[in-house]
């Protein structure tokens, strides 16, 4: 424990969302709009992880996740860990949950799809296949692989 | 339920397929009748198909119905940027229930939900067109007696191929056999293979056509269709890569029938026409009788 304090300063409250697999790490930068957010932020990547080799992990603090924000995490990032901090203690551990369904978070790939053409709020089903999980549009029935989720 | 809206075959559960066949039947034995009389009915064909709108045209007339719509988006005030929502809003103020064919996939699921009348969807671009997969079940019924234990091989464009796909949906109630003949270019998507493998549905696959199908009850033949085609150089290699002929037919089953959705080009040759295996006219026929069925169903009538 030591040593991964040493990685990345601590944090008085706010969230911790960890083992962010390192080439999703501005992803979730961005589905989080820290560009604009003006609470303390320390980003790391990179850094070594047992579980997964390199991990990219953020600390914000003041700032406790919405549950879309969760959704949306979850769907590109669905085993990174988020950690609650209260007066630099872990209060709450949470594993990400995929949602059994997703509205007006996930663009549709399919480009004759009518929610890329009309103002219709997208929609999927989440499909626990045997070997992958897969999100159904709800309208044009097309699958898309959870890999290749583009958030819109 | 919300609505009655018919936008998927998966809607339907098995006994809702059956008794429109069984409805369907009804009406082929009497087909005019004064069922609707009174009701108006609208059909929406944001994209041209005049062989579907004429079919539904002609079964709300049959059953003295009334129709207004249009044919072609280019006479709709879609042109002037009017939203689906908006059209179907304004529409289902004077329809009892609309009729949509439109290019945009997802569309008829989107009307159904914006829609206080039933939608009936007449194709949404390459996803669903549940009328003709009701008019395919109801051909095979006809032909064979019963829809049960069947052996169908698919040929052509399985992968584009919307008809195949929800025949093969709609047929997993009923223990059928399955041969998907077409190229590699064009084979069966694996979602639907591995569809039949979770319910026990036994299928081969093969690039041969010929001899193929002597054990078959049904022979169910598809379009290669050019518009789903980005690489044109595909589409003229793949496009005429099977040809039905009728001697091609000596040894196969005195039970078999050809079911083809149309319009065909040259994947059934002209001297298969006359042969009593062909049933792709008959089988537009019967889009008749299952739309009348379909009609009846959505407006509780």
């Amino acid at each position: 424990m030591e040593s991964k304090k040493l990685q990345v300063a601590a944090l008085r409250n706010g969230t911790v969302i960890d083992h962010i697999p390192s080439d999703k790490l501005f992803q979730v930068f961005n589905i989080l709009h820290l560009e604009s957010c003006s609470n303390m932020i320390t980003v790391g990547n990179n850094l070594n992880s047992d579980k997964i080799g390199k991990k990219g992990i953020i600390k914000i603090s003041d700032r406790f996740l919405e549950e879309e924000e969760a959704s949306k995490i979850a769907l590109i990032a669905p085993n990174a860990k988020i950690n609650i901090i209260r007066e630099f203690e872990v209060i709450e551990k949470r594993s990400l949950k995929l949602p059994d369904e997703v509205r007006d978070i996930v663009q549709c790939q399919n480009p004759v799809c009518i929610t890329n053409h009309q103002p219709v709020r997208t929609w999927f089903h989440m499909l626990d296949d045997e070997d992958s999980i897969q999100l159904r549009c709800h309208y044009c029935e097309r699958d898309i692989k959870l890999e290749d989720v583009r958030i819109k | 339920m919300k609505n009655r809206s018919l936008v998927s075959i998966s809607d339907y559960s098995k006994e809702e397929i059956l008794s429109i066949l069984d409805s369907a039947a009804d009406f082929e034995a009497n087909p005019n009748r004064k069922t609707l009389d009174g009701k108006v009915i609208a059909t929406l064909f944001f994209e041209p198909s005049t062989r579907t709108r004429l079919s539904f045209e002609t079964a709300v007339n049959r059953l003295g119905g009334r129709i207004i719509g249009f044919s072609d988006a280019a006479t709709s005030s879609s042109v002037k940027g009017e939203t689906l929502n908006d059209t179907i809003r304004m529409v289902s103020c004077y329809a009892d229930a609309i009729v949509m064919r439109h290019p945009l996939e997802g569309a008829s699921r989107y009307a159904a939900e914006m829609s206080p009348v039933p939608i009936i969807n007449a194709g949404d671009g390459a996803n669903q067109h549940p009328s003709q997969t009701l008019l395919d079940l109801y051909s095979i019924l006809k032909t064979q007696g019963t829809l049960e234990g069947l052996k169908i091989c698919m040929v052509g464009d399985l992968k584009y191929g919307r008809t195949v796909h929800s025949l093969l949906m709609a047929m997993s109630h009923f223990h059928p056999t399955f041969r998907f003949i077409a190229p590699d270019e064009l084979k069966m998507p694996v979602e639907y293979k591995s569809f039949c493998r979770k319910n026990d549905i036994p299928y081969e696959e093969t690039a041969e056509l010929s001899d193929n199908f002597n054990d078959a009850d049904i022979l169910y033949i598809t379009r290669v269709q050019k518009e789903r085609f980005l690489d044109l150089i595909e589409f003229e290699r793949v496009k005429n890569v099977y040809t039905l002929k009728n001697n091609m037919l000596d040894h196969t089953k005195p039970n078999l029938k050809i079911l083809h959705p149309l319009p065909r080009v040259n994947e059934i040759d002209q001297d298969v026409d006359a042969n009593p295996k062909a049933y792709y006219f008959h089988q537009a026929q019967n889009g008749l009788y299952v739309r009348q069925a379909i009609l009846c169903k959505v407006l509780n009538a």
